[in-house]
């Protein structure tokens, strides 16, 4: 995909709307950033490279302009969600689609230069990406450094746009290991999976970045987990509260959650946000077949029923 | 007294107004003989029953969890027990990924007119949650 193209179409797209949302090159080489373009001459800050790590479709619920907005494969899910829940004017949403060959985590990179402060970052065509920082240049696979979500990656190129920039791109990893790291977790013992959460929700400091990442997170202002009335999670800093905030978070996302691992990514303490929603998702498959963020026309499970579950069994004592 | 053991534990029960609340009404007017470990919360229907009311629950203290609303096609509101059933299977299956058994939660169909189903069903439930043990160990319950 070719940089010029994209901004051409950004050109393009500007005639039509108030606003594109982009790319552009933050506070240091490995950092990129989200920018709001609305001259023509600020289309020459957009970038494009595995960096552009952040899931933009997150700012379309809150803007009443016309958007263009710059989306992966995997951002892309998140407007059909929208869609299908109708959070949404369609009409009102010009969508770029770039078929991705995957990102970087910020996280990993950082880990491997040992956080060094970093000078250059460069990218080569067979995949690799050379840091460069005060004590010399490393070089790592782009694959050792993906962030967990490219690794089964099924939507390489967006399953919705209205202008792609580059040739689409068709997924080479298998489908039905989607969800094998959550089927291997599952076969762990109740102690083994009580003690794997203890320890991790254990370090949530309760700053809510995931849920302000969470693009599906739409209830802005009436979140609970701050509401007085109804009081559901206190201020006490114990870990009943934090496993408490966290549930609130993966049951409002119950069959609705995209998977596009911004939980984890904002996430400071590293904590796997995500595993929860991704093993509500591995459910929703195999009860309803249902996969969030696929067809626009679908409805997400939990906002609709049958009389006769086929899938759903009477449980005896 | 409770028919069970000794030491009563805590069960929380979601009961839905129309059905299930009457069903133990029923039992209760017949006599029959159930154990005491349940604490029941009147619902105006089981479609009302969030599944985070389970998890705080079971989070904060409760040892199991028992919700129980109209038979299928029964419903009051017509369809609130529908949107029940999905929800919590949904709830059922992602509660052992978290470590607590799906023992400890179940959910079930009772009409008002079925007092002694409302009593097997309380009388066996009770007896599983007492074979599992209490949940939380006494310094957790402190906090």
């Amino acid at each position: 995909m070719s940089l010029d193209k994209l901004k051409q179409i950004i050109t393009d797209v500007m005639k039509e709307v108030d606003v594109v949302i982009g790319y552009k090159q933050g506070f240091d080489p490995l950092h990129a950033t989200p920018c709001f373009i609305t001259k023509p001459e600020q289309v020459d800050q957009v970038i494009w490279n595995p960096l552009c790590v952040q899931n933009l479709a997150s700012y379309l619920t809150s803007l009443k302009k016309k958007v263009g907005v710059i989306v992966k494969g995997c951002d892309s899910r998140t407007i059909v969600q929208f869609m299908q829940e109708g959070l949404i004017d369609r009409s009102k949403v010009v969508v770029i689609g770039i078929p991705c060959t995957g990102v970087v985590s910020v996280r990993k990179v950082l880990e491997k230069v040992k956080h060094e402060p970093i000078e250059e970052v460069k990218f080569s065509d067979d995949g690799m990406v050379i840091v460069k920082t005060p004590s010399g240049e490393t070089k790592m696979a782009l694959s050792e450094v993906a962030p967990d979500k490219c690794e089964t990656c099924q939507y390489p190129t967006p399953v919705l746009y209205d202008h792609l920039a580059g040739e689409p791109i068709t997924s080479t990893k298998d489908p039905q290991s989607v969800f094998k790291d959550i089927e291997e977790f599952d076969k762990k013992s109740l102690e083994e999976k009580k003690a794997y959460w203890e320890k991790e929700f254990d370090r949530c400091i309760r700053c809510y970045a995931c849920r302000n990442a969470c693009p599906m997170c739409v209830c802005q202002d009436s979140c609970i987990a701050e509401s007085r009335e109804p009081h559901w999670v206190s201020q006490k800093s114990n870990l009943t509260e934090k496993m408490m905030f966290h549930m609130i978070h993966a049951l409002h996302l119950a069959g609705r959650c995209v998977e596009c691992g911004e939980c984890e990514r904002a996430c400071p303490m590293g904590i796997p946000v995500n595993k929860l929603k991704r093993k509500i998702n591995s459910d929703m498959k195999v009860l309803f077949g249902y996969e969030p963020g696929v067809k626009p026309e679908d409805k997400p499970p939990m906002f609709t029923f049958s009389v006769e579950e086929k899938n759903i069994e009477e449980h005896k004592l | 007294m409770s028919e069970v053991g000794p030491k009563e534990l805590r069960i929380v029960g979601f009961l839905c107004n129309w059905c299930s609340y009457g069903g133990a009404d029923t039992a209760g007017v017949s006599r029959f003989k159930q154990p005491t470990d349940l604490r029941i919360i009147r619902v105006p229907c089981s479609g009302r029953v969030d599944p985070l009311f389970v998890v705080k629950a079971l989070l904060n203290g409760a040892d199991g969890v028992l919700v129980s609303g109209c038979h299928p096609r029964d419903c009051h509101y017509s369809d609130g027990n529908f949107y029940a059933r999905r929800r919590l299977e949904m709830l059922k299956r992602l509660l052992p990924f978290l470590g607590i058994d799906d023992k400890r939660f179940h959910y079930t169909w009772i009409s008002a007119s079925e007092g002694q189903r409302w009593q097997q069903t309380v009388t066996d439930f009770t007896k599983q949650i007492h074979k599992l043990g209490p949940l939380h160990s006494g310094k957790e319950a402190q906090q």
